[in-house]
């Protein structure tokens, strides 16, 4: 029987682009993550960069728009040597008309050896893996509602570096869950690493009850949710998903689901807090606990470009 | 001399006394992973050197990254002092093309302007590619360039060496 193969691997399971958490071995998040703690301690040099990528041309492909991630891309490639071409597609030729494929055909003419994909589209990343030339590496920085892989990677590596071990914690992820690409790729990655419990919290409409097939325990109830948590996951409340039919009101949100040091009093004492960011002070998080010992959110930024020169390095360093 | 001739021990004695007269005063060791990290930590104890010796890996700098990659490994540099103006005394158990140990001077140099840089290595092996020398070398052996032969430590911190 013809199997299909995992796009992001090569003939020797070595990964030659990251496109998703999911179908990862644990071995190749393991090696991603040890990794990014060699590039931590780049910080500390006084050379605040290694030559890994010298000669290589990253494109920063952003077709949504994404200030914070395609930033940290740009910052992770240019302390790995490469040169870094940012293109605001939405202003460009796409606005012209110009197919997806035909623009990736004219960058790649440009001699590109990296791209970093933003797209509205789920797939998108993975439709330019496979008509891209055989030395090229695709990084998803975001695909629709599907996956965000280096977030849900830069979010393990803030969990293993606080918590150290993944087989005994519980870990709970508050929000729009069913919307957001983050908590996808942070179940995947939580389940590839072994987390035994895995709680998605927040109300029926943001969190509906069929994920439960992806392995987690649905909790439509906030204290139920982050009772006895070690590590809590905030999602940011997307501003387009209010006033509908699936939220009445931010103020509403964040007296049910909103997370406050009285909430947080329920984890563990020793729990993180964690968010993606961009946060809404006072609707997902209020300022007390975003701004508290227990948070590390701005950990988060730090550990998230050595987690993309980690991922980058790596990819760029098999060939396909 | 022959490859049965390699006692990792009775050299170790030659590298410290090679080292002792290597090192200038205020200076410092810098082992390379895995191997010349273990030798420079016996020898800073040996020496009576205050603090740790520094732990340096070319990895970052290798010239062969687009061919093999990054490998998963414990390789992280570690120096516990500053570089500026300090002397240096690198050591290895083999030298033998000189790649690592151009990498390696150029992670150093991430760190600050060294003083000076010396090498000094149990076994020279020959077969260098880049124009560098050992400034101490306990033994030099010609081996075919089939052969892998490096430092290996057992559990009581006694050395061998490994042919394969």
């Amino acid at each position: 029987m013809f199997v299909r193969r995992n796009p992001q691997l090569n003939r020797n399971d070595e990964l030659i682009h990251l496109l998703s958490i999911e179908g990862l071995p644990a071995s190749i998040v393991h090696h991603i993550l040890d990794t990014a703690g060699t590039f931590l301690s780049v910080n500390d040099r006084e050379v605040k960069k290694v030559p890994l990528l010298r000669g290589k041309s990253v494109f920063n492909l952003f077709f949504e728009n994404s200030t914070r991630t395609r930033t940290t891309f740009e910052i992770a490639a240019k302390r790995l040597s490469a040169d870094v071409i940012n293109l605001d597609i939405a202003r460009s030729s796409t606005a012209k008309g110009e197919s997806l494929l035909d623009t990736i055909a004219n960058l790649s003419a440009m001699h590109a050896d990296m791209f970093v994909v933003r797209h509205s589209e789920s797939g998108a990343p993975y439709l330019i893996a496979r008509h891209c030339a055989p030395h090229v590496h695709v990084v998803n920085a975001g695909d629709g509602g599907h996956s965000h892989p280096t977030q849900g990677l830069l979010d393990m590596y803030t969990i293993r570096h606080y918590k150290r071990d993944f087989h005994e914690l519980t870990v709970a992820i508050v929000g729009d869950i069913v919307h957001s690409r983050v908590a996808r790729s942070d179940i995947h990655a939580l389940t590839t690493l072994g987390v035994p419990e895995i709680r998605a919290v927040g109300p029926k409409t943001l969190v509906p009850g069929d994920l439960k097939e992806m392995g987690v325990r649905v909790c439509h109830d906030m204290a139920e949710g982050i009772r006895g948590a070690d590590v809590i996951i905030m999602l940011r409340l997307q501003n387009e998903r209010m006033g509908g039919a699936m939220l009445p009101s931010a103020g509403e949100f964040f007296k049910t689901f909103g997370l406050t040091a009285e909430k947080l009093a329920l984890a563990r004492p020793d729990a993180i807090v964690m968010h993606p960011g961009p946060i809404n002070r006072g609707v997902e998080i209020d300022s007390s606990v975003a701004d508290g010992k227990q948070s590390v959110i701005l950990p988060q930024v730090t550990f998230g470009i050595a987690v993309r020169m980690a991922v980058m390095s790596i990819i760029a360093g098999n060939s396909a | 001399m022959s490859i049965a001739g390699l006692e990792a021990e009775s050299l170790y004695a030659g590298l410290l006394a090679g080292v002792r007269g290597l090192l200038k005063p205020g200076g410092a060791l810098v082992g390379i992973w895995s191997g010349g990290a273990w030798l420079a930590e016996r020898l800073q104890r040996d020496l009576g050197l205050p603090g740790e010796a520094g732990v340096i890996s070319s990895t970052l700098h290798r010239d062969d990254f687009s061919r093999r990659g990054l490998s998963a490994g414990a390789e992280v540099t570690k120096l516990p002092f500053e570089i500026e103006g300090r002397h240096i005394v690198l050591v290895d158990d083999v030298l033998y093309t000189g790649r690592t140990i151009r990498a390696v001077v150029n992670e150093l140099y991430d760190f600050g302007r060294p003083a000076s840089v010396r090498l000094a290595v149990l076994v020279d092996r020959g077969g260098r590619e880049l124009p560098i020398e050992a400034a101490c070398a306990v033994v030099k052996v010609e081996l075919p360039a089939s052969q892998r032969l490096s430092l290996a430590r057992d559990s009581a911190g006694r050395f061998s060496f490994e042919i394969r």
